[in-house]
């Protein structure tokens, strides 16, 4: 026990009294600490707001998109999908859908009436797509049976309106022979500078109000692909679904083999987003673990010089020593924990310059999008950063501590 | 039974160009606990060497050291190194304290590596054995602002710290005037008598081996009882030298040397030279 505590003891007078080389020696290794963390941090982080990218044009992992298509141009459609995607919910316990539709509804903006494009979603679609809207809000349960339409619109939408917010509470008349007034609760980026006015409204709704050729009809009834002047407008019966990583193989066959039981001469198409994979994480964590490795393997050179010229320096200290009762194991064991300690300081200081730096990074414009769920600071990459300062100390240590070992005393204390 | 014992130990290197340097040849002695032992002799004779091997930092090509009975060359080096901690204490001619560290800092080194007690209050043994040699209000000083003497004052607090049960001197005042040197010996003799510790001294200063009980002449590797008798006879200021190498020849050195009673380093070097001319003739007498 004295042993340990007595070595540590030395160790940290020896870096005490000698700041400034140990201070010189381990900017490098703090350095390749702070890379290897940050360059951790920062990759988890650029993973993060690739993933939430992906996850708002294509929902997150997995989601599986079930669509359901005619196989002829006599197709017929008589099942209530509304009813046949419900039941699927319920048999698979799925906590996440949201049916989708998509269709064009003139709309009167002051400009005049424009054909506007509407996408039918249920609530949950903002859980799935990580829709968050930057003014007002989502849909709400109080939406569902609201007795007009509520619209989570685009920044152009709110633009041709000629408004700037939602203060004033905008609506909005949609539809052909019987326009419905629309309130806008909420308001999306733009997806693109150039954007074109969109809106999102609850599926029920847009069935209940608007209908899906821009007059009003029952939700959930797509009687045929060749009726007239509604077939441009129509699109057919889809739906997204959450579901676990582990499992989306396997309800992606079950509900495809589900549904397609139900509506005869359809095709049923179930496909996932992704399978869950991640080769961009996995390659930006390699490369981040190769620039940190090869900034540790700098500083520990680094360290390896200056330990060895300091070794000579202190030879005739090392013979003192011995005649103090310093065994050989322990003169080793002091000069190699040395070299550990002083590492071991410079990691903490690297994990806090990387604390620091990703904690004051500017993420819009490092990463382009904002994150909604930040990463919390990778513990481990601090951990790891932390474990390879204290190898790179112990190996630096070893060298420095042979040659103190083979010091023979007598010579040591007459240096 | 001695605390000390040497018997018939010699010490041999080989030379670069394979010739054999015999620096001890047939050393006897025994130290016993307590005891004041000094050992003169000029520079190169093999004084550092004997103590060296007694302090178990060398060991001995022949011959039988044994340390409280116990033979060393049994002992493991790591018992050996425990020993040479908890037994013996060092006194180097240049402090050799350690750079960058207080005073108490100094003292405490030893401590590091005892165990128990002593190393848990290894701050506080190191304050009051600073303070017993009369540092008591530098202890936070470096080294560098120390005078020589207050230095070896550290020195010796170090060598004391632990409680050794024998003192190796070498040259304790080599690196210092005569009378900071006497100061310095008085100290000591006064704390090795306190503790009961024995000391054994290197150098090359007769006046400082005479308060020795016991002295020793090394010559060309041979170690011969000597006698320096500080109080009763002396020739002027320099001490009365009873030399035996075989039939224990007395002679006093000549009268009218010069040498005074401040005998420096260099001065004791050129009485050492003397000695060992005037014991040669002995020799070559017998």
């Amino acid at each position: 026990m004295t042993g340990v505590v007595g070595a540590l003891v030395e160790a940290w007078d020896e870096l005490r009294i000698h700041k400034l080389r140990v201070l010189l020696a381990l900017v490098g290794v703090a350095c390749a600490v702070a890379a290897i963390t940050g360059v951790t941090a920062a990759v988890s982080m650029l993973k993060q707001a690739f993933q939430e990218q992906t996850d708002r044009g294509m929902g997150r992992q997995v989601t599986l998109m079930v669509n359901v298509y005619p196989t002829g141009p006599d197709s017929t459609m008589t099942t209530d999908m509304d009813a046949v995607f419900a039941q699927v919910l319920d048999r698979y316990s799925i906590e996440y859908a949201s049916r989708q539709e998509w269709t064009q509804v003139p709309a009167r903006f002051p400009d005049g009436t424009r054909s506007l494009q509407v996408t039918a979603v249920d609530q949950d679609y903002a859980v799935i797509n990580r829709t968050v809207p930057v003014q007002g809000r989502w849909f709400s349960d109080e939406d569902v049976e609201a007795f007009s339409p509520t619209l989570v619109v685009n920044e152009a939408f709110l633009t041709s309106l000629g408004l700037v917010d939602l203060s004033t509470h905008p609506t909005v008349l949609l539809g052909g022979e019987a326009p419905v007034r629309a309130t806008v609760v909420g308001v999306l980026k733009n997806d693109w500078p150039q954007a074109e006015p969109m809106a999102f409204v609850l599926y029920d709704q847009l069935h209940r109000w608007i209908g899906i050729d821009g007059n009003a009809g029952p939700p959930g009834q797509v009687t045929s692909i060749a009726s007239g002047s509604a077939m441009a407008m129509q699109s057919f019966p889809s739906m997204q679904v959450w579901v676990p990583t582990g499992a989306a193989s396997e309800l992606s066959d079950a509900i495809q083999h589900d549904v397609a039981a139900t509506v005869p001469g359809w095709g049923v198409d179930v496909s996932p987003n992704g399978d869950g994979s991640d080769p961009i994480g996995r390659a930006t964590k390699w490369v981040g673990i190769g620039v940190g490795g090869f900034a540790l393997l700098l500083g520990g050179l680094g360290l390896v010089n200056i330990a060895l010229v300091t070794v000579r320096y202190r030879i005739r200290e090392i013979g003192i020593r011995r005649s103090f009762g310093a065994t050989s194991g322990r003169v080793f064991f002091g000069v190699m924990l040395e070299s550990v300690v002083a590492t071991v300081v410079a990691g903490l200081v690297g994990v806090v310059i990387a604390v620091a730096i990703i904690k004051n990074i500017p993420i819009e414009r490092v990463f382009g999008s904002q994150i909604d769920d930040m990463p919390p600071f990778p513990v481990s990459a601090a951990l790891v950063g932390m474990a390879c300062a204290t190898a790179v100390g112990a190996l630096a240590g070893i060298i420095p501590a042979t040659v103190a070992v083979r010091v023979k005393v007598i010579d040591a204390i007459r240096y | 039974m001695s605390l000390l014992e040497l018997t018939e130990v010699t010490r041999s290197v080989r030379l670069p160009d394979e010739r054999m340097l015999h620096i001890l040849q047939g050393v006897t002695l025994t130290v016993g606990a307590g005891e004041h032992v000094a050992v003169v002799g000029r520079s190169g004779t093999g004084k550092s060497t004997l103590l060296n091997i007694l302090g178990l930092l060398d060991a001995p090509t022949t011959g039988e050291y044994l340390l409280e009975g116990v033979p060393i060359a049994r002992l493991s080096n790591r018992a050996r190194t425990r020993r040479r901690g908890r037994d013996f204490g060092f006194v180097f001619q240049q402090f050799n304290l350690l750079p960058g560290r207080t005073a108490l800092e100094n003292v405490t080194a030893p401590l590091l590596y005892a165990g128990g007690r002593q190393f848990w209050s290894r701050r506080r043994l190191a304050a009051e054995m600073l303070t017993r040699v009369g540092l008591g209000d530098r202890l936070d000083t470096m080294p560098e602002k120390l005078s020589g003497g207050e230095q070896q004052r550290v020195a010796i607090a170090r060598a004391l710290v632990r409680g050794p049960r024998v003192i190796l001197a070498d040259e304790p005042t080599g690196a210092l005037d005569v009378e900071t040197g006497g100061e310095v010996m008085d100290l000591l003799d006064e704390i090795a008598s306190q503790t009961g510790a024995a000391l054994v001294t290197i150098t090359h200063d007769l006046a400082v081996a005479a308060r020795a009980e016991r002295q020793y002449r090394l010559a060309d590797g041979v170690l011969v009882p000597i006698r320096l008798d500080r109080d009763s006879d002396w020739v002027g200021d320099v001490p009365t030298l009873v030399a035996d190498r075989s039939a224990m020849t007395e002679r006093r050195l000549p009268t009218g040397t010069g040498l005074g009673a401040d005998l420096g380093a260099d001065q004791g070097a050129d009485l050492g030279a003397d000695l060992d001319q005037d014991l040669d003739q002995d020799g070559a007498r017998a």
